[in-house]
């Protein structure tokens, strides 16, 4: 790092992903448990499922991701396909 | 405040002034104009004004109430905001065209008949094409002119759905329509064009992300907008826009998590967010149609600032792609924080504008207990997040450093993307401010613990999901790649189809055209020596001048089609 100016590097250092990593599953554990703590006025009976949205989230992000892959597979082409 | 003087028209003749002005002038001009119409529209009382006689029709030139007052006053901050962006390059053609574009936005928002609205309608597509044309690449040319074909396809036939609904009710006046009409459903398909439906859409991944950085910004405000409004006053409950609207939520998201252009993945976006505001038509009602005004107006701000920044990063990167960006948080934190502002408010994050506006779209939902549909919103809005919220911030500005080290973005840019920032975040935490400007009385408060803490955990999880597959390497990596969407039918199926098949025909219109040349002249000759002997001349006569009428069709068609 000889550079006159000195580059802000905090975001390339493993343990400090590694501390944003952790904060993230204390406030995903902490919102999973906040399910006990206040009342839904539920709409549809799904609601009612305790942590169903944070579970719901989770699970079709991950759904989503891998469709997206699977798509990959029939449609991407090279960058110059239409040239 | 001159009474019953269209703000639109000070925008649209304001604008052709623009190329008059030296610098420093033109500068101090072109942010004054879009300010002035302002004023005059905030000012203005409701009402019908400008009427104008045509024939036997009354065209209402000037209508202003609830919620064409909504439209009209963001479309006026998006063309602030979106000239002042601009500033940075001295080319006159975006704060031209860029007005000119949101003049005829705007006085298509305040056309209370269809005939202003067709001819406004047109004027947005034949302006706004000179954003794409300003990028002047060979690529960006051949994309206006696909962008334009297309625009100017959903004109002609918003004009044909007049006329046709003209005949029917022997009104103009454009109100809530019926699409039990042959009339009503082209007018229909006219307006689900512009609002980019599933299978009708692909004109604006295809063309957004080929134009300048500025036209980018001023192209994602208005056009799509525009429609949500003219659907929303003229089809408001329709049963069919929840299923449309629903569909348009979700489809778009996968395109987005593999796509390499990060200006393209935001078309995507921008998509999946007129899927709400077309969900909220559909439903109809009160909190719904306001959900859908407000979300159009918190979204026209948000998906600005995200425009912006990966202007600002096109502008000094010198591309947009995922695949070659990374780290440019080193280089330009003040975008880097924009961009993350607008992320934020795209995801509905509680304090950011997203949230007090989409929550009432999928409270109404909710209301009316279409479980399908809800669950659908719901994923898209977890979807919307992973890759507006997670995978545009990422890939630009944090990721793996590409080593690119650039400068942030020009003065006149970080104004623009700093008042846009403010806004996003001033909505959000004083939603208020918002509700008070939307069509109906809003009975609703979207700060509640059990809103607050169900959307924190959706897009917590989701966050979860993108770490957990980042870490695994589950996760899609950037490449450079193309992915086929329904532009494939018309950019490869039938260019590679209609040209030989074109081939094939002027083939057989010369040789049609020897044949009919060659005998015409034979059936001259004989008309002309059996005119010589026979008394039945006139009929005669009048088969030679159907038959050299035929040969000049023939002459002129072809001709026609070398073109």
């Amino acid at each position: 790092m000889d550079k006159k100016t000195a580059e802000n590097t905090w975001f390339d250092k493993p343990e400090n992903v590694r501390k944003i990593i952790w904060a993230l599953g204390i406030v995903c554990a902490a919102l999973f448990l906040a399910d006990f703590f206040y009342h839904k006025h539920a709409h549809f009976a799904v609601e009612n499922v305790f942590g169903f949205y944070a579970l719901y989230g989770f699970i079709m992000c991950v759904l989503l991701v891998l469709a997206a892959k699977l798509m990959r597979v029939f449609l991407m082409r090279d960058e110059d396909y239409y040239d | 405040m001159i009474d019953g003087l269209n703000p639109a028209l000070i925008l649209i003749f304001g604008a052709l002034l623009v190329p008059l002005f030296p610098q420093p002038w033109r500068t101090a001009y072109v942010i004054a104009l879009p300010l002035v119409s302002m004023l005059q529209l905030v000012l203005h009382p409701y009402g019908s004004f400008a009427e104008v006689p045509l024939y036997e029709m009354t065209l209402e030139t000037f209508r202003l109430d609830g919620l064409s007052f909504v439209f009209g006053l963001i479309f006026h901050i998006a063309a602030v905001l979106g000239v002042i962006y601009a500033l940075h390059d001295d080319d006159p053609v975006h704060p031209t065209a860029g007005l000119l574009y949101a003049g005829s936005a705007i006085g298509a928002a305040f056309a209370g008949d269809l005939v202003t609205l067709f001819v406004y309608w047109e004027l947005t597509a034949a302006s706004s094409v000179f954003l794409i044309w300003a990028r002047r690449t060979e690529s960006a040319f051949k994309a206006g002119m696909r962008y334009l074909i297309i625009q100017i396809g959903s004109g002609v036939i918003l004009l044909a759905g007049l006329v046709l609904h003209y005949n029917e009710s022997g009104s103009i006046t454009f109100a809530a329509m019926d699409l039990d009409t042959v009339g009503g459903k082209l007018i229909f398909l006219a307006f689900g064009i512009k609002c980019a439906f599933p299978f009708l859409h692909n004109w604006l991944q295809d063309t957004y992300p080929e134009a300048t950085a500025s036209g980018t910004v001023l192209l994602s405000a208005f056009t799509t907008k525009l429609a949500v409004y003219a659907l929303a006053r003229g089809y408001a409950g329709t049963d069919m826009l929840i299923w449309i609207g629903a569909a348009m939520t979700a489809f778009p998201i996968f395109y987005a998590v593999i796509e390499n252009d990060l200006r393209r993945v935001l078309a995507y976006s921008l998509n999946n967010q007129l899927g709400f505001m077309v969900v909220g038509i559909g439903i109809g009602t009160q909190l719904s149609i306001n959900g859908a005004a407000a979300h159009a107006f918190c979204h026209i701000l948000y998906k600005a600032l995200l425009f912006m920044s990966m202007g600002a990063v096109l502008l000094r990167a010198g591309t947009c792609k995922g695949s070659e960006l990374g780290g440019l948080y080193k280089s330009m934190p003040f975008t880097t924080v924009c961009c993350i502002i607008g992320a934020a408010s795209i995801s509905a994050f509680p304090l950011f504008s997203g949230f007090v506006s989409k929550s009432m779209i999928v409270s109404a939902v909710a209301y009316e207990h279409l479980t399908v549909v809800w669950l659908m919103l719901i994923f898209a809005s977890a979807g919307v997040f992973h890759h507006s919220g997670i995978k545009i911030p990422y890939f630009a500005f944090f990721a793996h450093d590409s080593g690119i080290r650039c400068e942030e973005a020009p003065l006149s840019m970080r104004i623009a993307m700093g008042i846009t920032a403010a806004l996003c975040i001033g909505i959000g935490v004083f939603p208020g401010l918002l509700y008070a400007i939307l069509p109906y009385p809003v009975d609703y408060v979207p700060y509640t613990t059990a809103h607050v803490i169900t959307q924190l955990q959706l897009l917590m999880y989701s966050a979860l999901a993108f770490t957990v597959m980042m870490v695994w390497k589950i996760y899609p990596p950037e490449l450079r790649s193309v992915v086929l969407d329904t532009d494939w039918f018309y950019r490869r199926l039938l260019a590679r189809t209609v040209p030989p098949a074109l081939d094939a025909v002027f083939d057989r219109v010369y040789h049609a055209q020897a044949y009919a040349l060659t005998t015409t002249i034979v059936a001259v000759k004989r008309a002309g020596s059996a005119f010589a002997r026979s008394a039945l001349a006139r009929d005669n006569q009048s088969t030679n001048m159907v038959t050299w009428a035929v040969l000049a069709l023939a002459v002129s068609i072809a001709w026609g089609m070398r073109g």
